[in-house]
């Protein structure tokens, strides 16, 4: 076994410490195909976020903000400004995570347990139904012009760590993205102003 | 049957009994063993070491094809189970996660000893803070969901800033085990006990995997079409390269056996002379293969190959006996007059060969031994043997007419002997046009593995990442721990490369276990509990992390500070300790450890990358304490296989060119000077125009190109022999004489004219250059004989 199975294989190792949970059945319906449709015009955008992240381990909640950049149909940048600077790119299926001068870069097919996190939002924004089935069972709950979309992960990995990713929206524009850890940690994300291009 | 008779037979058949014997005991294999040196330089030794037990040789590669992913994947990990359970397996790796958890457990455990991030200054109150905050950013981020579970037993981040370590290109997985990037195949590695040289160990490590695919492909239910297995890596290719051989070397002896037989047939009309005519072929062949187990131990599969050649040379010896005797009663008026100069022809090849048998080159010289043995027993058995089993009344054709019609036709060509001038000049011109391209270069160049297979093996390598280490650091010390020691400070210069962008990257075993001295420093700096605990309160201030919940945390330092370095044996049943392996190996009381490097991109390092990798292992094997007895080495294992190659082919030729002088020699003292020059003339142009006839068609001339030119110098010298036998006996039987030798080069002809058409690279060289080789010495034995070798007409 050489270092790169290595590191694969022990980071699923770690993550075995996670509790499981069942998923939640889908329901398809054309509010969804107009919706995603809806979404899909859109091919790129800037915007500011806010996000808090709620874990049992801390005393208070984790803080951040920064700014979201969304080409279509793949693209997804989350730039972390505050407190300290991070920048994540989900480009063609990878995803690469830069700190400080260092920079670490995931295949998301060797981490099915990751896609909950960047894969709802990018499917979302893209309006791309079929990735977004592929990944979760979809519900949609709407009370026009708002809308709220339940993302349970299908993957059995990725559904022992996350319970549920809930996107609210209005029309076209995207308003939180909650992400409920299977261990009762959650986190919600907020999107802001749109800024200029 | 006279008694000599019966006392020749008796000790033939005790012989052939013996000979027999040695056969079946004797070891055969058909890996690139028998290619490396017997005296290596210290670079060619690690080479060898690394080709025949390094752990890259042991690495088989196992990809399942066909049905659907999840099929492939069921069956994939069904196979993986089955084979963990066979001996013949040290390991078996599917991606499989269940069953992991204990390496995790042990990099947990361990993180203090193996966390490179571990210093005194880590552990003050600011380097705490620093270090938590920098886990609080990872928590925040997508990997959080890996550091989470692990936060408040490893709040500084050891465990994962070792995963960052380790980090490099990823296998692909599909439902649970490794996929090929395309996701078309499922993949494996399996590591077997037996060293990579062991091909008998390599092919039942093959064997077995086949059955337990079979078992487990056959346990699981299929919707969807079947499965395919598919095996790569350098024990499949040398398991895969002996059947290969041995299919080739059977299907081609026994062709040309048969085409041979049938030419034979049609010249003696007579099928026991014919029976008669292979006995010391046979008996040439089993002497040659005894002689090499007795001489080397093992018999390498490229000399078995060489017992079709023999086929080819050694008939010649009866067909000389039973052609030139025609009708005659009594063999003993052919044992008078030409029995001398077959026994000259046969000492003449054993001159040539002879050169062989001192070759570094083991492979070479066990076809040296090969033939000497095969020769002299063919020569003997013909002269001793068959004469008294030939039955009185055995009357073979009488072939004075074709002999005569040969005779009338060199008589026409024999104005053409003028061009033959001309003929040397445009050969010698040839060469000379072609010198810079007219020797091969590379050791790949003698593999019999099909294009098609060596692309699979690139393809799964890529896939998995699997070690393909040409550039290497090989350190060598006295003991793991210093030869670790070492390995660091080397690590230390190669980083600097790396980051200059000079090298592409390297691997380490300091990676997965750090030196003893490394180790202790790193638990020296953990300080004591009561100490840690103040500190860890300082550091908490500000930070939403309260000390109370970070209990596990200073138990966990509290039971590292006390700990004993990590040695290889705790590493041994890990993930780990299989990548330490990989890297470590132990021979006598050195031990060696291997730094593979990467070039910047997929491709060569340059040769003034190659020499700031030697200045800087240099510097760093320099910079340590004196008494820290360590070697370090830089070594491009493609550049010193080729290198012996070259080294081996120049070897060959000067041996070549040793024993034409010596056959020189020889035919100067049983002859004269002129008639050397004479019977040595013919041969020479042979050889000049079929090495020009290879150039100008654009093969590189190899090694088994030298030792054709060498059986055609063997072949032909008989024909020049009988020839100048001719011209000193006038009275001779010229016609049956030019009808033996007819028909005595047609079976060598169609001997290794078989062989050229093999698709194992070697045998064909051997047929390309003999099969022309001997026809055009036949040719130009006789156009230069004297006017009284020729049929007066």
């Amino acid at each position: 076994v050489s270092a790169p199975q290595l590191r694969r294989v022990v980071a699923l190792a770690l993550l075995t410490l996670a509790t499981p949970l069942a998923a939640v059945p889908s329901v398809d319906s054309d509010p969804l195909d107009a919706l995603m449709r809806e979404l899909a015009v859109r091919r790129h955008g800037h915007a500011a976020f806010t996000e808090v992240q709620y874990l049992a381990v801390l005393e208070h909640p984790l803080e951040s903000s920064g700014e979201l950049l969304y080409e279509a149909p793949d693209h997804l940048e989350k730039r972390t400004l505050s407190p300290r600077p991070e920048t994540l790119v989900l480009a063609h299926g990878t995803l690469s995570a830069t700190r400080g001068t260092r920079t670490r870069t995931l295949d998301l097919a060797a981490y099915p347990q990751l896609a909950p996190l960047l894969e709802s939002l990018r499917a979302t924004l893209a309006g791309d139904r079929a990735a977004l089935e592929r990944v979760f069972s979809v519900r949609l709950d709407a009370d026009p012009p708002r809308w709220t979309l339940h993302l349970a992960p299908r993957d059995p990995a990725a559904a022992r760590l996350v319970k549920e990713v809930l996107i609210t929206g209005e029309q076209a524009d995207l308003r939180t993205v909650e992400l409920l850890q299977a261990d009762g940690d959650r986190s919600l994300l907020t999107i802001g102003r749109e800024l200029p291009p | 049957v006279t008694r000599a008779g019966w006392t020749g037979t008796l000790l033939f058949t005790a012989l052939a009994a013996l000979a027999a014997s040695l056969l079946v005991r004797a070891r055969y294999t058909a890996d690139l063993s028998a290619f490396l040196p017997r005296a290596p330089t210290a670079g060619q030794r690690l080479l060898t070491e690394e080709l025949r037990a390094g752990f890259a040789s042991r690495l088989i590669m196992v990809a399942i094809e066909g049905a659907d992913a999840s099929t492939r994947a069921r069956v994939a990990a069904a196979l993986a189970q089955r084979l963990r359970a066979t001996p013949a397996f040290a390991e078996v790796s599917d991606g499989d996660a269940a069953g992991l958890t204990r390496t995790a457990d042990f990099l947990l455990k361990h993180r203090y000893a193996l966390s490179d991030a571990v210093t005194p200054e880590r552990f003050t109150s600011d380097g705490l803070h620093r270090a938590i905050l920098d886990t609080l950013d990872l928590l925040a981020s997508p990997e959080g969901l890996f550091a989470k579970p692990l936060f408040t037993r490893d709040p500084t981040g050891e465990t994962v800033h070792i995963l960052e370590g380790m980090d490099a290109p990823r296998i692909a997985t599909s439902g649970g085990v490794w996929s090929s990037r395309d996701g078309r195949r499922s993949l494996l590695l399996a590591q077997t006990t037996a060293a990579g040289s062991d091909t008998d160990g390599q092919e039942a490590a093959c064997v077995a995997i086949q059955t337990a695919f079979a078992a487990a492909a056959a346990a699981v239910p299929r919707t969807s079409g079947g499965l395919t297995l598919r095996l790569s890596g350098p024990g499949v290719f040398a398991v895969t390269s002996r059947a290969l051989i041995r299919g080739q070397v059977i299907r081609l002896s026994t062709l040309s056996a048969i085409l041979i037989a049938a030419l034979l047939l049609a010249a003696y009309r007579s099928l026991p002379a014919l029976a008669l005519t292979f006995v010391p072929v046979a008996s040439g062949a089993l002497a040659g293969v005894a002689a090499v187990a007795l001489g080397f131990g093992v018999v390498h599969g490229i000399t078995l190959g060489f017992g079709v050649t023999l086929i080819g040379e050694a008939v010649d010896y009866a067909i000389y006996l039973f052609i030139q005797s025609g009708g005659r009663e009594s063999a003993a008026e052919w044992r008078r007059a030409l029995w001398p100069t077959v026994r000259l022809g046969m000492l003449t090849s054993v001159c040539g060969f002879a050169a062989l048998v001192p070759s570094g080159f083991q492979g070479l010289a066990q076809l040296g031994l090969y033939s000497i043995a095969g020769l002299v027993t063919a020569a003997l058995v013909t002269r001793f043997v068959l004469p008294e089993w030939r039955p009185r009344i055995l009357a073979t054709r009488d072939l004075t007419a074709l002999g005569a019609g040969l005779g009338r036709l060199l008589e026409r060509l024999r104005p053409a002997r003028s061009a033959l001038a001309l003929l040397a000049l445009l050969a010698g011109f040839i060469l000379f046009e072609h010198r810079s391209t007219l020797l091969s270069r590379e050791l790949t160049d003698l593999s019999p593995i099909p294009l098609a297979a060596q692309e699979l093996d690139a393809r799964l390598r890529a896939d998995l990442g699997a070690p393909d280490a040409r550039y290497l650091v090989a350190v060598s010390a006295p003991g793991s721990g210093a030869a670790l020691s070492a390995a660091e400070a080397v690590s230390a210069g190669l980083e600097t490369l790396t980051e200059a962008g000079v090298i592409g990257g390297f691997e380490s075993p300091t990676r997965y276990l750090p030196s003893p001295g490394t180790q202790r420093a790193r638990l020296l700096s953990l300080p004591p509990p009561d100490e840690l605990s103040a500190r860890l309160e300082r550091a908490l201030a500000g930070l939403p992390v309260s000390a109370a919940r970070l209990a596990p945390f200073l138990n966990d330092v509290e039971a590292a500070r006390t700990a004993e370095p990590l040695t290889p044996q705790d590493l041994a049943g890990t993930p780990l300790g299989s990548a330490l392996d990989a890297l470590v190996t132990q021979s006598g009381p050195a031990t060696t450890a291997f730094l593979p490097i990467s070039p910047p991109e997929a491709g060569e390092l340059s040769t003034a990358a190659i020499g700031e990798v030697r200045a800087a292992v240099a510097a760093a094997m320099r910079a340590r304490a004196p008494e820290a007895s360590a070697t370090a080495r830089v070594l491009d294992l493609k550049a010193e296989a080729d290198a012996l190659y070259a080294q081996y082919l120049t070897q060959a030729v000067s041996l070549s060119l040793a024993g034409l002088s010596a056959i020189l020699l020889l035919l100067i003292l049983m002859r004269s000077p002129a008639r050397a020059l004479r019977i040595v003339a013919p041969l020479a142009l042979a050889v000049l125009t079929v090495a020009a006839g290879l150039a100008a068609a654009g093969e590189r001339l190899g090694i088994l190109h030298i030792v054709g030119m060498l059986l055609i110098v063997a072949v032909g010298s008989n024909y020049a022999l009988f020839f100048d036998h001719l011209a000193e006996q006038p009275r001779g039987d010229v016609p049956r004489t030019l009808a033996s030798l007819a028909v005595a080069n047609l079976a060598t002809v169609i001997g290794f004219g078989v062989l050229a058409f093999s698709s194992v690279p070697v045998l064909a060289a051997l047929g390309r250059t003999t099969a022309p080789g001997a026809l055009l010495a036949l040719l130009f034995a006789a156009l230069l004989a004297p006017r009284a070798a020729r049929v007066p007409s």
